[in-house]
């Protein structure tokens, strides 16, 4: 649409989770390490899933357009499978690294929590789909043109970059959330996250009527925030102070032994 | 099964490259989604001369324009000054593609780029962007020769001409030619930007981008200076434009030995003369019909009708017919040949010529005379004069038993636009310019893209099948066939040959409607596909016989198809048919006769040709000799270097990178600063929200059973 789209889009998009890479990721270079970590694999788990369904396309029946959406269906499915196998595999390697990493460092501490390695990993997988979503819309968008000479929505950009948004800030909370419930063994709470990326994703078959998928999109976001917000250790009362602008010490001399 | 493992990895990565090409090559869906590209494009290009640039540029990155169609006087005040929505990409209807109205958008700043739509419908009664005086200033007559006659002081040929081609437009003009792209443009229009009861329509838009960007700029000197400059000093030289160029196609009743230059001893020669080209305001679009096919067709038909007759009883002087190249910008080919032949570097030079005959526009005659044009300033010399009566009388008497009569213009009147203008200059060469019309053109489509087959009044009868019509006799047909048989017998006669034979020269109706067909209908026929050479005939990207009429436009150097461009090539393969004896070469042999005793590289021309196709539909290619000849029609500016000549030709062509157009929807600028402002708005707030969130981090996250110190 001309560079004032390009630039609102890629705003939109990345606005979030630049602004959480600038003030809680950039300082530390273990963090950037584990954070480009989770971005590679994600795109490996893509990778994997892309070639699943590009043979699966050649030997299809090009013709046949159901038969194409019902590939496609199959595709993000597969896809969302795959995606959550590689977490599921990022975990594990980060629970050995952490061995690792405790008998090389010099300090008795860990240089970097489970649950830091989890909104990090998290963040990294929500960069790259981020992305391999968007990336290629930003570039059209710079053109002179919109969408919609053959029918379409004119809404295209700005749905996909609020999309988008919303597509990062659930892969950093689904990230926290899962690392949580692997680590407590609570393997529901791993079928739920599953489920509700599935959920994400399949609604976006709704398009083009973006109100369709950007609501329940929001709508699982802010649930998801709120239980990645728990899992991270925070709670309602932690909240409560916080917005009436109490300090650590007031929080210190009134804690309660649990 | 290490071999096996070894095998499966091969074949993944196989497969993973494929995955990655087939990636590349496809283009994004979310472009498909945007943008209709339009395939067929017709652009008006840059050319360049010694003083000025004419035609039409647009900016690098293309002119973008909301779409407006023009089809009445309140939709140019809309686009001129009140529509609210500039700047504007024009829709010209037909009629309204005139020079009052392209005048007022060339200053207009509201104006992007114009696409014209070419139809017959509401075709105005003429129409010929080219000026009133073609070739003023080449010509003969100037101050110091004819000085009354010059400027087109006493006779203006071409009185319709409004002379868009030569003006210089700041914004592109694109033509729509295709019915099926014009329809689509029209419906995205009648979509989204129809005026609902006289208020503006509303966003988003249809929207059009125009690109034909062009490298070279202001005039020819300009240009060549700079692409010398790049070529000595820039790495990887650009060439801004090319000289216009192409060749002459010539034979003669009497081969001529191409190994001797200069004066041919105790040759006297007859020059038949017609042009080969033809231009518009549109790149590489000219039918010409009647302004160049019509002469075309009159000298072949005529040499097909005199070569058995100067075969048998050949006359004492030798007639040479010859076909120049690039006569509409500023007379190419002829200046090129008579520049060779001042400087000795042709077969003959300005001695051997006797006299010249030149056919102009001769097929509008419509039953009535034609007309023999002269010039009066070298008839004021008596030898001049007098040969140049004798031709009259010849002719005339040529015409007697003929349904064709001539006469000559009445008036002292100059030479029209033509070839002998340039021999004039050279020296006093008596010669006459044959043509349709007395004072000015019969043509209203001079140099236009509307001068086709309806403007030359071809036209067959319905339910005829291509190969029918290939050989029907239509009324144009017969017509320039008498004209033919008439400038044959004339030929005869002008060269010496005896009265009594003059019954057996007849150009064949046939052979006429055959070269009516392939020039002004269908080049992509039978016929002449078996005059031309195998590979030319084959289907494929370079095939030279797409479909419909040949354009005579005559372009730059060395074409995608071979060295020489499409007409210049049919004239000559049809000349090497008409004139030539089938040998029994070899292909080999035809290629390069050189080492066979019986065959003379020197006087013939040997072509290897398709041959006609045989009842089981297989042609045996066969080698053709003939006297028939190429000579390089480049202005003699490029050759002395001398590209602000005011004497020679300079016209240049610009060079550009890409020609297309698209038509997609525009967002209002509102809507685009709101999204920017969206996104600007998210960023400060989530880099807020972020800092405060981290600063406040110990505080949210904190429970009891998060204590630093524990390892997992």
């Amino acid at each position: 649409m001309t560079v004032a789209v390009f630039f609102g889009c890629t705003f939109i998009a990345f606005g979030p989770a630049v602004a959480l890479f600038v003030f809680t990721i950039a300082r530390d270079p273990l963090r950037v390490i584990f954070l480009i970590a989770g971005a590679f694999f994600w795109l490996v788990s893509l990778l994997l899933s892309s070639l699943v369904w590009f043979i699966t396309v050649q030997i299809s029946n090009k013709n046949s357009a159901t038969q194409q959406t019902g590939l496609l269906i199959f595709g993000v499915v597969l896809s969302v499978l795959l995606q959550e196998t590689f977490r599921y595999g990022y975990y594990r390697l980060l629970k050995k690294a952490n061995e690792g990493l405790l008998a090389l460092s010099q300090e008795d501490t860990m240089p970097i929590s489970i649950r830091q390695l989890a909104y990090v990993s998290g963040l990294g997988f929500g960069f790259m789909s981020g992305a391999f979503s968007v990336v290629n819309i930003l570039s059209d968008s710079l053109g002179p043109g919109t969408v919609g000479i053959h029918g379409d929505s004119q809404h295209y950009f700005i749905s996909s970059a609020f999309m988008t948004l919303a597509i990062i800030l659930l892969h950093m909370f689904w990230g926290v959330v899962f690392f949580e419930s692997c680590e407590r063994q609570r393997w529901w709470a791993l079928g739920a996250v599953v489920l509700s990326h599935l959920v994400v994703s399949c609604v976006t078959f709704v398009n083009p009527h973006y109100q369709g998928s950007l609501i329940p999109t929001y709508i699982i976001l802010s649930v998801m925030a709120a239980w990645a917000y728990l899992c991270a250790g925070g709670s309602l009362r932690n909240l409560k102070l916080c917005l009436t602008c109490k300090d650590k010490d007031f929080l210190l001399a009134n804690h309660r032994p649990r | 099964m290490r071999k096996m493992g070894y095998l499966i990895s091969i074949n993944c990565v196989k497969l993973l490259i494929t995955a990655l090409l087939y990636t590349c090559v496809c283009s994004s869906s979310v472009e498909q989604k945007i943008y209709v590209e339009l395939n067929q494009t017709v652009p008006c290009v840059r050319l360049l001369n010694a003083t000025h640039q004419i035609g039409c540029q647009s900016s690098m990155s293309g002119d973008t324009g909301v779409l407006h169609v023009l089809e009445t006087e309140s939709d140019l005040d809309w686009i001129l000054s009140s529509g609210p929505h500039p700047p504007y990409m024009v829709i010209l209807e037909t009629a309204f593609f005139n020079r009052s109205v392209m005048m007022r958008m060339k200053n207009s700043s509201r104006v992007s780029g114009v696409a014209v739509i070419i139809s017959k419908t509401g075709l105005a009664h003429d129409f010929s962007p080219h000026t009133t005086c073609p070739n003023q200033n080449t010509g003969v007559y100037s101050e110091r020769y004819g000085s009354d006659l010059a400027n087109c002081n006493v006779t203006v040929w071409n009185p319709l001409g409004n002379g868009l081609s030569y003006e210089d437009f700041p914004f592109p003009v694109f033509a729509l030619k295709d019915e099926n792209q014009t329809q689509v443009i029209r419906k995205c229009y009648e979509d989204h930007n129809q005026r609902v009861n006289g208020s503006a329509p509303q966003y988003p838009l249809c929207a059009m981008q125009l690109f034909s960007h062009m490298h070279a700029a202001t005039d020819t000197v300009t240009c060549m200076r700079r692409t010398d400059l790049q070529n000595r000093f820039g790495i990887n030289p650009e060439v801004l434009c090319d000289p216009l160029s192409d060749f002459n196609v010539w034979t003669s009743s009497r081969a001529l030995n191409i190994s001797s230059k200069g004066h041919a001893v105790n040759e006297s020669v007859v020059i038949a003369a017609t042009r080969l080209d033809g231009r518009s305001f549109f790149w590489e679009q000219a039918p010409a019909a009647e302004g160049t096919v019509s002469g075309i067709i009159t000298l072949l038909a005529a040499v097909h009708a005199l070569y058995p007759v100067t075969q048998e009883a050949p006359p004492p002087r030798n007639i040479f017919f010859t076909f120049f190249q690039g006569e509409a910008f500023d007379y190419i080919g002829s200046s090129k040949m008579v520049y060779d032949m001042e400087k000795n570097d042709f077969v003959i030079d300005l001695n051997n010529v006797h006299s010249m005959l030149e056919i102009g526009q001769v097929g509008l005659r419509s039953g009535r005379s034609l007309w023999m044009h002269s010039d009066p300033v070298s008839r004021k010399n008596d030898d001049v004069n007098a040969e140049v009566l004798e031709m009259m009388t010849r002719m005339r008497s040529a015409a007697a038993g003929l349904n064709v009569s001539v006469a000559h213009p009445s008036f002292t009147q100059a030479l029209p636009p033509s070839s002998l203008q340039r021999f004039l200059r050279a020296g006093l060469i008596p010669g006459l310019v044959l043509a349709d019309h007395q004072t000015s053109f019969n043509n209203r489509y001079y140099e236009s893209m509307y001068d086709d087959a309806e403007n030359l009044q071809v036209t067959y009868p319905p339910d005829l099948s291509p190969d029918e019509q290939l050989v029907y006799e239509t009324d144009a047909a017969k017509s320039l066939a008498e004209v033919a048989t008439l400038v044959a017998r004339s030929l005869y006669l002008q060269a010496g040959g005896e009265n009594s034979s003059l019954s057996n020269i007849t150009a064949d109706p046939k052979i006429v409607a055959q070269l009516l067909y392939s020039f002004v209908i269908q080049k992509n026929n039978s016929w002449l596909r078996s005059l031309l050479p195998p590979e030319v005939t084959k289907k494929g990207v370079n095939s030279l016989l797409s479909s419909g009429p040949p354009q005579f436009y005559i372009g730059l150097g060395p074409r995608v198809h071979g060295p020489v461009h499409s007409v210049t090539r049919f004239v000559q393969y049809i000349l090497a048919n008409l004139t030539g004896t089938v040998t029994n070469l070899t292909e080999n042999q035809c290629q390069d006769p050189s080492e066979l005793s019986s065959e003379n590289k020197d006087l013939f021309s040997y072509f290897w040709v398709s041959g006609p196709v045989s009842v089981n539909s297989s042609s045996e290619p066969l080698c053709v000799r003939a006297s028939v000849r190429l000579s390089e029609a480049v202005s003699p500016a490029f050759e002395l270097l001398e590209y602000g000549s005011r004497d020679y030709s300079t016209w240049t062509e610009s060079r550009w990178k890409s020609i297309r157009a698209r038509i997609f929807l525009v967002a209002s600028r509102e809507l685009e600063m709101l999204t920017l402002g969206v996104g600007v708005a998210v960023l400060l707030l989530s880099l807020l929200a972020t800092y405060f969130i981290s600063s406040k981090a110990e505080l949210l996250f904190s429970s009891a059973h998060d204590t630093p110190t524990t390892a997992y």
